[in-house]
Parts: structure tokens; sequence; C-alpha cells
């Protein structure tokens, strides 16, 4: 953790699992050091994914990378927010193979792009589809509804 | 005398000089799916041929994409479990009990251990199903119809289990938040006990005798499709597509949840990752499975069958007609006006085809800020064209099967 120093901020521990925020620019140099250190070995990219917080500002979107050590048994949480003016982030499929389909399927719900990516296209939905449907001006609860508002449940 | 030139006059010898293919003019474009009986599910597989050697592939997947990150966005906690149960469709109940054990670990909710162990015996039936399925689809793929016809039968047995336990047979809707909705029937119990007793084991033993080591079936299967332990790793590869490289990595092991700390079990690691050793794996397991669901029911607990919590825990009908209580909470929870901390947790079960995680972010509402699935079916399927590149369409066909891949686990 040393060797990033002031890089690394918010660390916490939420639920046992060690988390942490990076900007865009170093989050490769982390991966590939967390990858390649012979005492970290945080081979194994579990999983990414993209969340939209649409009221703070500069942050709006965020890539959460999740990262396990097999032999330490460690799993580790890296966030990296990006604003939505540029939601750029380079891509983690040089170095870890599985990251290519999860960052398309980011890209496909966020609009996050990854760059230097292989074949960033949408995947789970139609490629003609013009909006990233995860984000949240896009809500599927019915706005015009009355009956479910926060005053109705004593909030 | 002067060297001789190689000259390349076909793809084909392209291929076997190991040499890039200059000019595809010669291939042949081959849709593997979406519908096509060897897929089991709706996806594609657009195949570049050069008579019968696969040049490369690509996987086209979202054909069953269904939202259910979306959808989740808006339920409430309880809700969710309805849209795990179409993820993995073969071992529903893994799903079912993942997510809720995520959410007790938000609500931070001890789980007593008589429902602990009911979830465990139910987990290990769903994950005996799931490989049941993908190993008797196996030899269908690879041309012997028998076997599945053989085990089909126990998986019916495990089918009216989960009927006697919830009702539905596929889409399960299991347990609670909190614990199980009711606690396991005599039926329930005589049933499993039969099963695990008497009719399983000899079908299995039946199957494996008839698989195992079948000349053809090895020829068909051994040293095809075989990934090294390092890209399967890279690939994020989970479960038994992962053990059978030889990586011993199982969540029910690494991270025990649900008291599998409590059982006695072995993890069956392969070592070339080819298609046999997967199918040898995911045997191993059912075999490991059901010494775990003896010793469950063997040790199987007294004491109540669901958690101590009014807030999260439905309080039992007959209350909610009399106990004013009671029938605010009944309020409170079906509304989904439950009190959830603000926080994030991840979550991962072993799943039949591994790693099931859970990444849910709560901001305090009644309904989830963000809540990811982590897929193993979609994290390793990208590995399908590396693995298929250079073999024939019946060896593809053996290692789609062998890779067990479901399309709503793989859409979402």
């Amino acid at each position: 953790m040393s060797h990033f120093g002031p890089k690394i901020t918010e660390l916490e521990e939420p639920f046992g699992l060690l988390t942490f925020s990076a900007s865009a620019e170093d989050i490769i140099p982390i991966l590939e050091y967390l990858n390649q250190n012979d005492r970290l070995r945080f081979k194994f990219l579990t999983d990414i994914a993209g969340i939209h917080f649409p009221d703070s500002k500069g942050k709006e979107f965020g890539v959460i990378y999740h990262l396990h050590g097999f032999e330490n048994a460690v799993r580790l949480r890296i966030k990296v927010y990006l604003p939505k003016e540029k939601p750029e982030i380079p891509t983690a499929s040089k170095l870890y193979a599985s990251a290519n389909w999860m960052e398309r399927e980011t890209f496909d719900f966020y609009g996050i792009k990854f760059i230097g990516h292989p074949n960033l296209t949408r995947i789970l939905n139609m490629d003609d589809m013009d909006y990233h449907p995860m984000r949240k001006e896009y809500p599927l609860e019915d706005g015009t509804r009355e009956d479910k508002i926060d005053a109705l449940f004593g909030r | 005398m002067a060297k001789e030139l190689e000259i390349i006059k076909t793809t084909s010898d392209a291929l076997a000089l190991n040499r890039p293919i200059e000019d595809d003019r010669e291939l042949t474009t081959l849709n593997l799916g979406p519908t096509h009986p060897a897929t089991h599910g709706v996806f594609q597989n657009v195949l570049k041929m050069d008579g019968d050697k696969i040049v490369s592939g690509v996987q086209t997947v979202g054909y069953i994409h269904r939202a259910f990150e979306k959808i989740a966005e808006r339920r409430p906690f309880y809700q969710i479990t309805t849209l795990t149960d179409r993820l993995n469709y073969c071992s529903s109940p893994i799903n079912n009990f993942g997510w809720h054990m995520t959410v007790e670990k938000l609500l931070n909710v001890e789980v007593p251990k008589r429902a602990q162990y009911i979830r465990v015996i139910l987990m290990e039936l769903a994950r005996i199903s799931d490989h049941l399925i993908c190993n008797s689809i196996l030899g269908v793929d690879t041309g012997a119809y028998s076997g599945f016809l053989y085990l089909f039968q126990e998986r019916e047995k495990i089918y009216e289990i989960y009927e006697e336990i919830c009702g539905a047979r596929l889409t399960t809707n299991m347990g609670r938040v909190g614990g199980m909705e009711r606690d396991l029937s005599p039926t329930a119990l005589a049933k499993i006990d039969d099963l695990i007793r008497n009719s399983f084991p000899k079908a299995l033993a039946e199957f494996e005798k008839l698989m195992n080591r079948n000349r053809i079936f090895m020829d068909r299967t051994i040293n095809v499709g075989g990934i090294t332990a390092e890209r399967a790793m890279n690939y994020g590869f989970t479960g038994p597509n992962l053990r059978a490289t030889g990586v011993d990595y199982d969540v029910r092991a690494m991270e025990p949840y649900s008291s599998y700390e409590d059982f006695d079990f072995e993890i069956p690691v392969g070592h070339n990752g080819d298609t046999y050793d997967r199918y040898m794996v995911r045997n191993a397991e059912m075999w490991e499975s059901l010494k775990i669901i003896r010793q469950a029911m063997d040790n199987l607990p007294e004491g109540p069958y669901f958690a101590n919590e009014n807030h999260y825990y439905l309080p039992p009908k007959k209350e909610v007609y009399r106990s004013m209580e009671a029938l605010i909470y009944h309020f409170k929870i079906i509304m989904g006006e439950i009190e959830a901390p603000i926080g994030e947790v991840y979550h991962a079960v072993e799943g039949g085809n591994g790693e099931l995680g859970f990444y849910l972010v709560s901001d305090g509402g009644r309904t989830p800020y963000r809540l990811h699935f982590r897929r193993p079916c979609f994290i390793y399927y990208q590995a399908y064209s590396e693995m298929i590149e250079g073999l024939t369409i019946s060896d593809a066909v053996a290692i789609m099967s062998s890779l067990n891949v479901i399309a709503g686990e793989l859409d979402a």
C-alpha cells in the first residue's frame, strides 16, 4: 500500500473487504503492481461494475473493480470515479483477459469508455440502442405515481 | 540441395504451419446458434470455417437479456429473489440463498444453525442437479443418449423435493431473508433420505460405469478444449471449470458461508483442464455433495428455522390476523420498508458454475441503489473462441457443453 501512498484515497473496510479509491490515470499502474508483485499476487479479477451518482459533482460515474488474491485469500475493491463530461478510463483487458466483456457490459449500461479496449461495443443490449439504460436518468418507476411518496412512509 | 520453399496453397496449410491466414476468401462463415440444439439456450457463435476446421469464432450474447440489474433497482429486497431464480435456472436455490445471504450480511442478521443446515442441504441438491444436467448432456452431445435418461430420473426426484419444500420446481424462490419460509416437512426429509441413500448413488455409479472409461467418450473428450491454469485464471474461470485445470479454488472452502466449515468434504481437481477433466471434476463433486448432504442430514440441529428478527422476517400468518404488532411488521416488510443500513457489500457463493457474486450498494432506501450480479458463465464464456480455434465443430459442441453455459446466467 505504501508503494502508491497519496494516490490511494478513502481507504476503508466495509463488511471486511478492503476498499480504496484511485484516479483514472493511476488505475492501470495500481492493477499492474497488484498483479505482478510477488507478495500480493492479485491474479484474479473477480468483477467490474459501473455505478452512477448523478448528484455528486465531478464524480458522476464510478467503475468498481473487485480483485482476489487466491494465495493470500484476500479480496480487494478499487473504486474509480469519473466526471460525466469525460467518462473515460484506460482498459484493464490487457492485464486481465476477463476484463474484456466486463468492460463491454459497463460501457453498454453506463456509457463509460474504456480507452484502448479491443472491441468496445454493446454486449447485452441491441447495437442500435441510443442510450445507456442503467443511468439514473432512466427511472423504471412511473414518475406520475403519487401513492409511493416518502411522506406516506414517515420519511 | 537447396532448401525447398514451403508454399502455402490453402488455408489448411497455413493452419498446419501455424502461419497467419492472409486470404480469407476460402473460409466459410457458419452460424452456430442462436437456436441450435448444442447451445442449450439462446446465444450465437459466428464461426469462420476452413473445411471442417474452425479458424476463428465470435460469440454474440444478449438474446435473452432481461435487464435484471435495472429491474432490481426498483424492487424491495425480498422481491429480487425471483430475479435470481432466473439466472442459473439449473440450480435456482443456490442463487436464492446467495442473495438472501447477501442481504443478511448487509442487515447483520444471524441465521440459526438449523436454517443454515437446511440451506446447505438444498444448495448441494441444487449443485447435484446442475452437474447432472451438464454431464448427462455432455453425453448426449458426444453421442451417448442413455446416460441422460438414467440421470434425469434422479433430477426429477430432486425437483420433487423442491416442490415439497417450496411448491415450485424450476424457479424456486426458496427461503426468506433471515431463514427458511417453512421447516422441512417429514415427507421432504423422507424424500431426501431416500434420494441420497438409495436411488441416487446407484444411478450415479451406473452412469460413471457407462461413461468414465468409455472408449468413444474418452476419445471425444480427452485433450479436447484444454486450457492452462494461468489462462483460465486470467479469463476469470471459477467453479468446476477452473478446478479442472488444477486450481483448488472453491468459495465453500475459501470463505465458508452458511456453516460449510462444519462439513468434511474434498475439493476435486483435474490437471489438463480439458473436457474430460471438467466432466470428471463435476462427477466427483456430485459424490462430495452427497457426502455433505449426508452429514447435514445426520447432524440436522433442532431449533428455529428462521432468525428472530421481527424487522426483516415475516411474522407467522396466524399472528398477523390476531396481533397488531405482527400486522404492522407484515405491512412494513411487504411494502419493502425495512431499515436497510447505508453500505456496500459483496457476497460470493459457489454456484453450479463457479463464483456467483452479488455486489449490493444500499443508500438506505427501500430498494438497492445498485445491484450487480457476478455471473460466472458470462465471464468464462469469453474464453470459448480461444478454446475452439483449430478444432472441429463436433469438438466445439463438446466444449460448449462441458463449460455448462446457461443462457439465463449469461445474459442476466
